[in-house]
């Protein structure tokens, strides 16, 4: 088995942030599957789409999902209790690859942080750094600290850790690392991926709306061009949501 | 259980639900979930002659109770569907429906060909796909079209030919009856109904294409008054579709006319639908004393 659909059970759900969620969620079955940069795709009550939501950790019995409400189905998840059951998909999609003995760059900005941190749990000793908007948005630092990871923090208008964005830390600190994982908006991996070119190897967890989740009904597609092969329509639900940057055309 | 199985022009489905061509792609992905034989059938992924890329993303928006979708026909071409897919979707001991969609009508015929030296068992004419510039849909709104390229494929069509409807008529009834008079022989609908949303922030449609095509709980019922005028406009079978989401719809959609059913929203929601489907009809089979689907089909007593 590498997915199924079934009930979870929700057993932890608290605000951390303004706005964003905290969801524990326990399958025995699934949850050991998980691998870091996979996804869970949810039931919403009254949606008819899934909502698509990172593995922010795991273990052998339950899933940490964080995310932001944004919309309807974000708002509805925001409001269930534990003790509900709640049916997920997962876990989805490609993670990022990790080689034991390398020195790892995670790079998370806003609502793109939570994957970065199952990540940090399987690589040595890496250099994490998260960017937000400003201080009210900042999640996950003392999970990052327990993981082991250096922390950097950095905030756009300079409310807390470096003013600045995620790329003037990285631009300093590249030389000491062999490999670069980030996942946020667009604009910051597009900015990650040119600042690596040429130096390290990145990759990037992108997002796209998205329908089956599991690569059937090809709506999530990404224009990529593999490494050895032609560019071609993606899924990203399937192919990624994970791919090195150089395969990705950020501008299409 | 009670016994679910339709037979349509002389094909055995050993239970009405077909997944709906674009939903299930080839098959592999929802294989992970349960073996194919849990579906009757399976429509394929819409199929041209050369492969092709489909438009840019965002392919996708939520509406109220469905979704809308401009995918615009991305898919690997029929002769890697032949030699790639074919043989392992026969191999899952389901019916397997080849959707196939042209630029031409040269094209639909050519890929009819091909296929009829194949072992699928139907062909499915998609002439309603509302999201390709050229093609699809142009092919399936008025009679003319419809009866031109029905009759043209049928010639090189060793295989039962099934006709797929466009809603984006005025008179369904008069379209499904030049299918029929061209050859076709069997019908099938609905095919999604073209909308549109707009981000009101952006002002920017959501889907790249601007317009996309509306299905899902929204469309159902379009979809069974749509069937219900077709049945009683034709005599041959009807396969029915359209925001079937729970096993009422399904016997709904029955008694509307239809002799089989395609599902293709529904599984994104929940892909185990198709079982969840097939045990309440099979109950309400058994609760009724109804022995076969086709004691059913267009059993309405309109007023
Ligand atoms: C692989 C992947 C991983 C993600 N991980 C996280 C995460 O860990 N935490 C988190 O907060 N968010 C994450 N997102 C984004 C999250 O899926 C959207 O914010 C969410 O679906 C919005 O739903 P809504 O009902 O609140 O918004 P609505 O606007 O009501 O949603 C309408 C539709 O659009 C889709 N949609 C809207 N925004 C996005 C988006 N950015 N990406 C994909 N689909 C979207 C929804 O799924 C839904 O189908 C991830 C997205 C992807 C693709
Ligand atoms: C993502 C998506 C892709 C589709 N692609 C095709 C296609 O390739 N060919 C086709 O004939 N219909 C296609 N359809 C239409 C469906 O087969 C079906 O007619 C329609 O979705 C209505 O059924 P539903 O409400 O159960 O989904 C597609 C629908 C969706 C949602
Ligand atoms: S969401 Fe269906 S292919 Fe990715």
């Amino acid at each position: 088995m590498k997915y199924d659909s079934r009930p979870f059970k929700l057993v932890k759900n608290e605000q951390i942030a303004d706005g964003i969620f905290d969801w524990t969620v326990e399958n025995k079955d699934l949850a050991p599957l998980a691998k870091c940069g996979q996804f869970a795709n949810v039931k919403v009550t009254g949606r008819t789409l899934r909502r698509p939501i990172s593995i922010c950790d795991a273990d052998e019995s339950s899933l940490r999902l964080v995310f932001q409400v944004k919309g309807e189905g974000t708002r509805v998840m925001s409001e269930m209790k534990t003790g509900d059951e709640v049916e997920i998909l997962a876990p989805l999609g490609h993670g990022f690859e990790i080689e034991k003995g390398r020195k790892y760059c995670l790079i998370g900005g806003g609502i793109g942080v939570p994957p970065m941190l199952y990540t940090a749990k399987q690589c040595d000793n890496p250099l994490v750094i998260t960017g937000f908007r400003n201080k009210d948005l900042i999640i996950l630092q003392d999970d990052f600290k327990a993981a082991g990871a250096e922390l950097v923090l950095t905030t756009d208008d300079g409310s807390a850790g470096v003013h600045g964005f995620v790329t003037d830390v990285l631009k300093e600190r590249i030389g000491e690392v062999d490999k670069v994982l980030a996942c946020g908006p667009i604009p910051m991996l597009k900015a990650i991926a040119a600042v690596c070119k040429g130096k390290v190897r990145c990759q990037v967890s992108l997002e796209e709306r998205m329908g089956c989740g599991i690569g059937a009904c090809l709506v999530c597609a990404c224009k990529t061009k593999p490494k050895d092969g032609e560019a071609f329509m993606s899924q990203v639900c399937r192919h990624g949501p994970v791919y090195d940057a150089e395969e990705v055309f950020f501008d299409e | 259980m009670s016994d679910l199985s339709v037979k349509i022009c002389g094909v055995e489905f050993s239970n009405p639900l077909i997944a709906a061509s674009g939903t299930f792609g080839f098959g592999r992905e929802f294989a992970e979930f349960y073996p194919l034989s849990t579906l009757g059938g399976v429509s394929c992924k819409g199929i041209t002659l050369a492969p092709r890329d489909g438009n840019p993303a965002p392919r996708i928006a939520e509406t109220e109770g469905g979704i809308l979708n401009a995918v615009g026909l991305q898919n690997p071409g029929v002769d890697h569907f032949i030699e790639h897919d074919l043989d392992w979707l026969k191999a899952q001991n389901t019916r397997v429906i080849a959707n196939i969609a042209g630029n031409t009508q040269e094209d639909y015929c050519a890929m009819a060909e091909k296929l009829s030296d194949t072992a699928v068992d139907f062909i499915e004419l998609n002439i309603s796909c509302p999201n390709v510039k050229s093609g699809g849909v142009q092919f399936g709104t008025s009679c003319e079209s419809v009866a031109a390229i029905t009759s043209a494929v049928k010639k090189y069509s060793k295989k039962p030919l099934m006709v797929k409807l466009s809603p984006n008529v005025t008179d369904i009834a008069e379209i499904a009856k030049s299918a029929e008079f061209s050859g076709a022989d069997v019908i099938s609908m609905i095919n999604t109904l073209t909308g549109m949303r707009i981000d009101i922030n952006s002002r920017r449609p959501i889907i790249r294409n601007n317009t996309g095509g509306l299905s899902g709980p929204a469309v159902f019922p379009v979809a069974v008054r749509m069937v219900w005028q077709v049945y009683n406009a034709v005599n041959i079978p009807i396969v029915g579709m359209g925001g079937i989401s729970k096993w009422q719809d399904a016997v709904e959609m029955l008694i509307a006319g239809a002799s089989a059913l395609q599902i293709g929203t529904v599984l994104f929601n929940d892909p185990y639908a198709p079982v969840k489907i097939n045990e309440g009809v099979s109950r309400f089979m058994d609760e009724n004393g109804i022995k076969s689907l086709s004691e059913l089909t267009g059993t309405v007593k309109a007023w």
